[in-house]
């Protein structure tokens, strides 16, 4: 996983609630044994007005010039603003890769689905929490502003507007250190093999139906 | 100090705590299917690791494969791909069971881990896959992963989690006739909304829980997760054990006794203490019907399409005219005079064995009407399927004028041949109506088994309880 720790990028907004994994990447994209390669099938459903298939060369495809992140203006947006519940749905992986993919490292929202919430982080991306007031403020600021861009330190917790004024957010501290050190927590596990084997004996020796073979 | 259910399940998991409160969850059982484990096995390979214990693992293709024509195959060469790879990925690291494409017990996983007693009280059930919550209809502590997550429960046995909150949904007083534990779980989710669970692990009881089959609980957990819970659970009691009796891997003998002695001791406490309460009256619940493009979009049968200009909340209110566009739907429209295209019975929610006798029982002797243009009934699994055919339900579908299907996901996400065609309207016994679910453009509607019965028949939703 690559490190997280601050980025200066252009922020382009999606302004909806509940905006599901399906729309995310949709299905039929599912079908690949890989990880990459899914940024042009993001939001697949909005962005073309075609029905996509899978590996298909994308960039003959019709936009839909009504979708936003269809827009000139956004192009090269690395923060993704949103509204609540974003990523709700299935736990498809798929949907932090193609945002990934797509150029997204942060994501703003005022909640999201758990499992989403979860992949995020075990993927490089930083999803964070502002309150409903600040994403609308936020909202409102980069639609008046082209060109609009986020500064966004994870070390401080910080996001910094470019009228200079600072929001905080939280993290938790486990996922945060190992979002800045790029950590693989499968190997952070292991360190705990003993203890793992020990607990497993245990409850071998406690509920050996568990065990069956 | 007196525990909730999930405090217990919780407490018998940790295998290690940091200061945070971040824990080490041991898993008991892991759940694998072909789309979100071919990068978990890749990557497990790559950094040359060894699976901690395979024989935690039960496997099954299930979204993928195709339901009907088993003899030619799975014809999409991509989806075939990504089968053989979970063929061959299994092949090469075991498990305690294999049900691949074609295999009598192959089936959608949540119907199969169940059914096989590989499913059992106390356990932790992981599963790239969100209907995870499904398990917990059996006291587990059960939850979907991403596929990052399967590879670290395959190379640890473990995951990295913290604790979520409690909430209790009590659901008191009797379930009136023709009303289902779907139709209990969308009232909920069309209660606290599709992010009201957030955080939380929902246990549901009260005596209309209690009433619900096994079946009917696993609906409810299943749908869990659509109202944004971590996991929903419901204690042991006596439906519980009777359902496990004699299943290929549930215990037998004095091994038996001592885990029926262990599980009768997972429920909560009395004294026990939640973070949230919320109480229903089952009296109030009616069949339910969703109208927009997410589940908590959802009115009772006798309602109508609501009207986006009562909604105060623009965002919300923007919401809901998308909805209604999408759906192609005009508010205060009655529910009941929505007419459908196709009908779906199937799907991890609703495609188990009372399931199908439910919506038999509405359809047997008439037929389905002419505007709708294809009906499916799809058993869960190869198991699920034989037995409706020892009742006799599959003749009774057939008479009707329905499909009867091999068992697998089909139209519930789409994936395989089975899907609507844009601007398709369906009955849906599945349990997500998002934009394109099943098939780009198609318009879902949830429903309980019987309910989409009474709609296959009338051509448009019709009140279950009025027909039977
Ligand atoms: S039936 Fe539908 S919801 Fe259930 S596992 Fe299959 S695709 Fe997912």
């Amino acid at each position: 996983m690559d490190k997280f720790e601050r980025l200066d990028g252009l922020v382009a907004p999606l302004d909806r609630n509940n905006v599901d994994t399906d729309a995310i990447i949709p299905k039929q994209f599912l079908k690949s044994i890989k990880r990459s390669g899914f940024g042009p099938n993001a939001f697949d459903e909005w962005r073309y007005l075609d029905v996509g298939e899978p590996s298909q060369d994308c960039s003959q495809r019709p936009r839909n010039p009504d979708f936003v992140l269809n827009q000139a203006r956004y192009s090269g947006a690395q923060v993704l603003l949103t509204r609540a519940n974003f990523g709700c749905g299935s736990s498809r992986e798929h949907a932090p890769w193609a945002l990934l993919d797509y150029g997204f490292k942060v994501i703003l929202a005022e909640s999201y689905a758990d499992i989403f919430f979860n992949n995020c982080f075990k993927n490089g991306i930083l999803p964070i929490v502002l309150p409903a007031a600040e994403i609308e403020a936020l909202f409102q600021q980069v639609l008046a502003t082209p060109g609009y861009q986020l500064v966004v330190d994870l070390a401080a917790q910080t996001v910094t507007r470019p009228d200079g004024k600072i929001l905080s957010f939280e993290v938790d501290a486990f996922r945060k250190e190992c979002l800045l050190n790029g950590w693989d927590d499968i190997g952070l596990t292991l360190r705990h093999a003993e203890k793992i084997k020990a607990f497993e004996e245990k409850r071998r020796l406690e509920q050996p139906w568990l065990f069956a073979q | 100090m007196a525990q909730t259910l999930y405090d217990k399940l919780w407490e018998s998991h940790v295998v290690h705590r940091e200061a945070d409160g971040t824990a080490l969850i041991y898993i008991d059982r892991h759940l694998v299917h072909e789309v979100t484990s071919p990068q978990a096995f890749e990557g497990l390979k790559l950094a040359g690791r060894k699976p901690w214990r395979p024989s935690s693992i039960v496997s099954t293709p299930d979204h993928n494969t195709p339901t009907d024509h088993w003899d030619e195959g799975i014809k999409d060469p991509v989806s075939r791909l990504q089968v053989e790879t979970l063929d061959a990925n299994v092949r090469e690291v075991g498990a305690l069971a294999y049900f691949p494409f074609k295999d009598p017990r192959m089936g959608i996983l949540h119907v199969v881990g169940p059914e096989n007693g590989a499913t059992l009280p106390g356990m932790t059930v992981v599963c790239g896959d969100s209907h995870t919550s499904t398990h917990g209809a059996f006291a587990c502590m059960a939850h979907g992963i991403g596929t990052s997550e399967v590879e670290h429960v395959m190379a640890t046995q473990c995951l990295v989690q913290k604790k979520s909150k409690s909430m209790l949904v009590l659901v008191n007083g009797d379930l009136g006739p023709g009303v289902t534990g779907k139709d209990v779980a969308l009232a909920v989710i069309g209660k606290i909304g599709t992010a009201g669970g957030t955080g939380y692990a929902i246990e549901f009881a009260g005596n209309a829980i209690r009433s619900l089959s096994m079946e009917g609980r696993m609906t409810l957990c299943n749908m869990a997760i659509e109202a944004g819970a971590r996991m929903g659970f419901v204690a042991v009691d006596d439906k519980t054990i009777d359902y496990l009796r004699g299943r290929p891997f549930s215990p037998s003998g004095e091994a038996w006794d001592k885990a029926v002695a262990y599980w009768r001791t997972l429920h909560s406490d009395t004294a026990a203490e939640f973070d949230k309460v919320l109480t229903l009256n089952a009296a109030d619940i009616r069949p339910q019907v969703t109208w927009g493009t997410s589940p908590e979009m959802v009115v009772a049968v006798d309602g109508r399409v609501p009207d986006p200009a009562q909604e105060a909340d623009p965002v919300k209110r923007e919401g809901m005219e998308r909805a209604l566009q999408y759906m192609g739907l005009q508010a205060n429209t009655p529910i009941t005079e929505i007419s459908i295209d196709k009908v779906f019975i199937g799907s991890c929610t609703n495609s188990r064995i009372e399931d199908l006798r439910e919506a038999a029982a509405v359809i047997k002797g008439k037929k389905v009407a002419a505007n709708v243009k294809l009906a499916l009934a799809v058993p869960g699994s190869g198991l699920v399927k034989r037995q409706a055919e020892e009742e006799g339900l599959d003749q009774v579908f057939l008479a009707a004028g329905f499909e009867w299907r091999e068992p697998g996901c089909s139209m519930c996400l789409a994936m395989n041949a089975d899907r609507l065609e844009p601007g398709e309207r369906c009955a849906s016994t599945s349990n997500r109506n998002f934009e394109g679910r099943q098939g780009p453009g198609g318009r879902t509607h949830l429903v309980s088994p019987a309910m989409a019965a009474a709609a296959a028949i009338a051509g448009h939703f019709a009140d279950v309880r009025q027909r039977a």
